[in-house]
């Protein structure tokens, strides 16, 4: 579904993302790993069309992605930080972005309901706290059910109960064939929710397996020893790229 | 695409900082107008300070809009829409609203206490400056890495067209007023918007003792007529140029 070919990546001398090779496929719930710095959010944004690479490709459904916005009817997209215009109100915000696609109409306002965001649409994005304009983001990039999802952090700043939620939707539209793409740092968030994971450092990619096969590799369960388990290895022994 | 504009609009309407403008831009007219008996100097006065107050405030408020509204740019652009039409959009919803800004402080009071042809040229003025403005500001916010450094131009780009270009043309005529250089300063008026605006209004007021060198150049070389067309499609430019550039760049920058 998406195929990134040799991605590479530079801001001034810095190597954001240093010759990328990616395959996601449908029905996959992807988690994108690697500390601060490590080309997580250029990725994402490469993806997105934000960031422009300097070489390499990237293809999705067949397409090449660039000078082509259509393909992005295609994504939802969550950002890390939500920020809207000081005096819209959330229902102005949610009306301009379908009204910006206006093709697309059949709308999936599942978590506009379960959120609550439907009883406090009248609010000015200005007082919203940074949670609730979290929410918002995530009502906008489930609002068409695409085929594809990135996400951003989406748990950050979520209450537990609209953490449960937003992990029990992307579970949802993993079960229904959708490709997921996650970034977090909270790794028990992401535990049971992905399918694969993607470890980035230093614009490198370290590994890209799924998670059965690392726990086999490593003999853990949870996650986070899983990602311990490899990073403390790593010193010892080169990592195989698989 | 005008989608955009429309809620871009409606949002800088409720904006406190544009009410205030307009109050101010409104208390200054009606104070001005109510002044003095004499209807030409009132609207002089108020020349003074359109050409003072509307690239300063429209550059700077420009500037920092755009850069406040950087993160939910990125997320329009996760849409499926151009960059160029999201670029378009948020610069025809801010330059609308700023024009409608002075229109309501400057051009309501205009139009009640001295409805006549010169009031008319007056706002025309103020909004071709609104439009040549917001296109700058435009320029610095894609051009500019961050927000400081954005606002830090922003002052000095508004001031230089405001203040220090006429130090910097004093200046040239003095040190060659031995040499034919008249038609190097009617050239060189070209490359500021805020006196292009000011030798259009004064064409219409002749008052020639106002003018000043420059106008008085303009109007010996181009006329009355000439003159005042010339200096509307030079302000045209202005906003076009500005514009382009920061589309072209825009295409290509990284979020």
């Amino acid at each position: 579904m998406i195929q990134i070919d040799n991605l590479t990546k530079s801001f001034g001398k810095f190597r954001a993302l240093d010759g990328i090779d990616l395959h996601l496929e449908k029905g996959q719930a992807v988690s994108l790993l690697g500390p601060n710095g490590s080309g997580k959010t250029t990725l994402i944004k490469s993806i997105l069309g934000l960031v422009i690479p300097e070489k390499g490709s990237i293809t999705i459904n067949g397409q090449l992605i660039r000078n082509n916005p259509a393909y992005r009817a295609n994504i939802g997209y969550m950002p890390q930080i939500g920020r809207y215009p000081d005096n819209m109100t959330i229902e102005q915000v949610i009306h301009m972005i379908k009204d910006i696609r206006k093709e697309q109409t059949n709308y999936d306002e599942e978590l506009y309901h379960s959120f609550g965001i439907d009883k406090i649409k009248q609010k000015k994005m200005r007082t919203l706290s940074g949670g609730t304009r979290q929410k918002v983001s995530a009502c906008i990039a489930f609002l068409f059910s695409p085929d594809i999802y990135i996400l951003d952090e989406p748990t950050a700043g979520l209450d537990p109960v609209a953490n449960e939620l937003l992990k029990d939707k992307i579970a949802a539209e993993c079960e229904r064939g959708k490709l997921v793409l996650i970034t977090s740092h909270v790794l028990s968030d992401l535990d049971g929710l992905t399918s694969h994971i993607i470890y980035l450092q230093d614009g490198k990619l370290m590994f890209h397996e799924s998670i059965g096969q690392l726990q086999e590799r490593t003999g853990e369960k949870k996650l986070n020893k899983i990602i311990a388990n490899i990073l403390t290895n790593a010193d010892s022994k080169q990592i195989c790229i698989s | 695409m005008l989608t955009v504009s429309k809620y871009v609009f409606l949002d800088l309407l409720k904006n406190r900082s544009i009410l205030v403008y307009t109050a101010v831009l409104a208390i200054l007219s009606f104070t001005l107008l109510g002044l003095d008996g004499n209807s030409a100097k009132g609207l002089l006065s108020l020349l003074n300070i359109t050409l003072l107050f509307v690239p300063v405030i429209t550059t700077l408020f420009s500037a920092i809009y755009f850069f406040n509204s950087l993160e939910f740019i990125e997320l329009l652009l996760s849409q499926p829409v151009k960059r160029t039409g999201i670029l378009l959009s948020e610069y025809a919803g801010m330059a609308l609203s700023l024009s409608a800004a002075f229109v309501v402080g400057v051009g309501a009071p205009l139009m009640v206490l001295l409805p006549i042809g010169a009031s008319f040229v007056l706002i025309l003025t103020g909004v071709l400056l609104t439009f040549i403005f917001t296109s700058i500001g435009l320029l610095i916010f894609v051009i500019s890495r961050d927000k400081t450094r954005g606002i830090g131009a922003a002052i000095i780009v508004s001031l230089f067209f405001t203040l220090l270009f006429d130090g910097l043309m004093m200046a040239f005529i003095f040190s060659f007023s031995d040499y034919p250089i008249e038609k190097a300063v009617v050239g060189m008026i070209s490359l500021n918007p805020v006196d292009l605006a000011r030798i259009l209004m004064l064409l219409q007021l002749d008052v020639a003792v106002l003018m000043g060198y420059s106008g008085a150049l303009f109007k010996d070389f181009l006329g009355s007529s000439a003159g005042s067309i010339y200096s509307v499609v030079c302000m045209l430019l202005w906003i076009v140029a500005p514009l382009m550039l920061a589309l072209r760049i825009f295409r290509k920058k990284d979020l």
